[in-house]
């Protein structure tokens, strides 16, 4: 194993993609997230690891790099937060729509318009029911620790290859902006171009006399033949939902009383679970690690054994309504959560479960 | 015609012209009379000759020729409208020995992809931006570009291109030229024999500066005629573009090898 060191969220994600072996990278400076094109830069990937980063003149035009890059078989990234993201999506609306992997890093901070730095969660909808247009969903990992924001770089280049489809990592600038200690792994080579044609038979290479040419494209004008590319699209996107959920659980066995969040205000929950628990109030947490696919069995199983279920999240309350759907009236469902910037305390959190279910 | 008569003289030794196995059997969608074909064309023979087919990646825009890559036999990406440059900088960037192009029109490099294209251009990328300028919106029916002329009509300057409301058309080309990332900058045309020759040598010269890794980017412009957006026969549109877009759009070498050219 590499060694422990200290690092901001944001460094964390930089530094795990030049040990994961990932050939490009193409950013763009917005708070809270420039960190990470700050890092690379002074990092030198192109010694270190022969990996590409370069600073785009948009956000546009960084996710559209990282779209010629990955028609090419290769792993491109990007990164950014909230306003960037709304710029990137309609290339990652083409990404989806050409089947291609990369990943988006979204340290999400207030919104709507030009909103705050202040961190966020309320890009929610955004990433899990697509964020540009069409029918197409994004694979969705939410890192609740600066070790996280290393760790799922690699997972989310696994499953983006796995699948040919976007992945985003939904970070916060809680996360993105905290510093923690993180264990580091050992540095894998990038991929030789030879490996890449080998493991990439889709990809944009140059045409050999040997096949016929590759086309990357989203285009298919006949509407039967985009509704069949659509159908494909959604049977991937089943396959995913039924393989790749991921979550933890945080004293379920016996609460009556379940949080359900995920990001920074996972962190809290648990610490309010803490706080419930030496008050003598029977509370959970169930954090979520992917948006999509969206843990639906677990929560209707979990909404057998309790009273009640609150969404605690930075935002108006977006999750809260998938929570509800997958609960579908078992148990009363509630939303707790500041906005604009406002990270809410576990005092707060306790308050609104004693306050909606307990009473007083 | 009797068959062994046909056989006699369409021979191998009598073949002054035979298509490029890098164009594909797939008929052209373009308006008979346009230009787009004897671009694809030309830079398809130029690849051939050159042999670098498994060199090549293209990237197809959006507009008139968003199906290129129905029509040529390398390997192709489709970008979103004017992101052309952007994804040839993520290919040529991590694949610096590939020979990569951008195939746009004026709507797509000159208006809605402005940013794409200087930038690209800025960071001299060592890649060939092949630039259709005819003018209008073809594939959207005939609208107005940043390219159309003062005066000239299209469905959305019905009444003529009003520069006081509606702007000036755009020099692109010769904005690019003062970049110092641009290594070659040129404007062509297809209409002749004579022009389809220069055409050629400039697009061979935009492909060979990336084989020798020259510094910078290749900007080849062709002028081009768009009968059916223009409304005219396929002959009126080509004098109409002689007579009117090459006044604004003279014809010939505006930088090479980095040095601008005297005209």
């Amino acid at each position: 194993m590499g060694e422990l060191k200290l690092l901001k969220g944001n460094e964390a994600f930089a530094e795990a993609a030049i040990r994961a072996g990932v050939d490009a990278y193409f950013g763009y400076p917005i708070t809270p997230q420039s960190e990470v094109l700050e890092y690379f830069m002074a990092e030198k990937p192109h010694e270190r690891s022969g990996m590409v980063v370069l600073q785009a003149e948009s956000e546009v035009a960084a996710i559209n790099m990282v779209y010629g890059a990955a028609s090419t078989g290769k792993r491109a990234m990007t990164s950014s937060s909230s306003p960037g993201i709304s710029l990137k999506m309609e290339g990652v609306s083409y990404m989806a729509g050409a089947e291609l992997p990369g990943v988006i890093l979204n340290v999400v901070r207030g919104g709507p318009g030009l909103g705050t730095i202040q961190p966020s969660q309320a890009d929610y909808f955004q990433a899990t029911k697509g964020g540009g247009h069409g029918d197409y969903r994004l694979i969705v990992l939410a890192p609740s620790s600066v070790q996280e924001m290393y760790d799922f770089v690699k997972i989310a280049f696994e499953l983006t290859f796995k699948y040919r489809n976007p992945v985003m990592m939904l970070s916060d600038g809680v996360i993105g902006q905290m510093m923690e200690k993180v264990q580091l792994s050992d540095p894998i080579p990038r991929r030789t171009d030879a490996e890449v044609i080998k493991e990439c038979p889709w990809a944009t290479t140059g045409k050999p006399k040997t096949r016929e040419r590759n086309i990357i494209t989203s285009l298919y004008l006949q509407a039967l033949k985009q509704e069949k590319h659509n159908i494909h699209l959604q049977e991937k996107y089943r396959m995913i939902e039924e393989s790749e959920v991921r979550f933890e659980k945080f004293q379920c066995e016996d609460a009556e009383y379940l949080y359900v969040a995920y990001g920074s205000s996972a962190r809290i929950a648990q610490n309010a679970v803490q706080k419930a628990r030496a008050k003598g109030i029977k509370a959970g947490l169930l954090r979520l690690i992917t948006l999509f696919p969206f843990p639906k069995k677990e929560i209707a199983s979990l909404a057998n054994n309790v009273k009640g279920m609150i969404a605690v999240e930075m935002s108006a309350g977006q999750l809260v309504e998938d929570v509800r759907l997958a609960v579908n009236g078992k148990v009363p469902v509630e939303h707790f959560g500041r906005m604009g910037g406002v990270i809410h305390s576990p005092e707060e959190v306790l308050n609104a479960l004693e306050k909606r279910f307990i009473g007083g | 015609m009797d068959e062994m008569l046909y056989k006699e003289i369409v021979s191998k030794e009598n073949l002054v012209y035979e298509k490029t196995s890098l164009m594909t059997e797939k008929v052209l969608s373009y308006c008979p009379g346009c230009g787009h074909g004897t671009a694809h064309r030309i830079i398809m023979e130029v690849l051939d000759e050159m042999d670098l087919q498994e060199a090549t990646i293209g990237i197809a825009p959006v507009g008139c020729s968003v199906l290129a890559y129905e029509f040529l036999n390398i390997d192709m990406q489709q970008a979103a409208h004017g992101r052309a440059p952007a994804l040839a900088t993520g290919i040529k960037r991590t694949w610096p020995d590939k020979i990569v192009f951008t195939y746009q029109g004026d709507g797509d490099l000159a208006a809605i992809g402005t940013a794409e294209t200087i930038h690209a251009c800025n960071r001299g990328e060592n890649i060939a931006i092949f630039f259709i300028n005819n003018g209008i919106y073809g594939m959207t029916g005939g609208q107005m570009a940043p390219t159309t002329l003062p005066g000239m009509k299209s469905s959305t300057s019905p009444y003529g291109r009003d520069i006081k409301m509606m702007g000036h058309p755009l020099k692109i080309t010769e904005l690019v030229a003062q970049l110092p990332g641009t290594h070659f900058v040129t404007r062509q045309a297809v209409h002749t024999p004579a022009n389809v020759r220069k055409t050629k040598k400039a697009v061979k010269m935009a492909i060979e500066n990336q084989l020798n890794k020259k510094p910078g980017l290749s900007f080849v412009e062709i002028v081009s005629n768009c009968n059916s957006g223009w409304k005219m026969t396929p002959i009126q549109s080509n004098q109409w573009m002689v007579e009117n877009m090459f006044p604004y759009y003279p014809l010939g070498d505006i930088k090479v090898n980095g040095d601008f050219v005297n005209q």
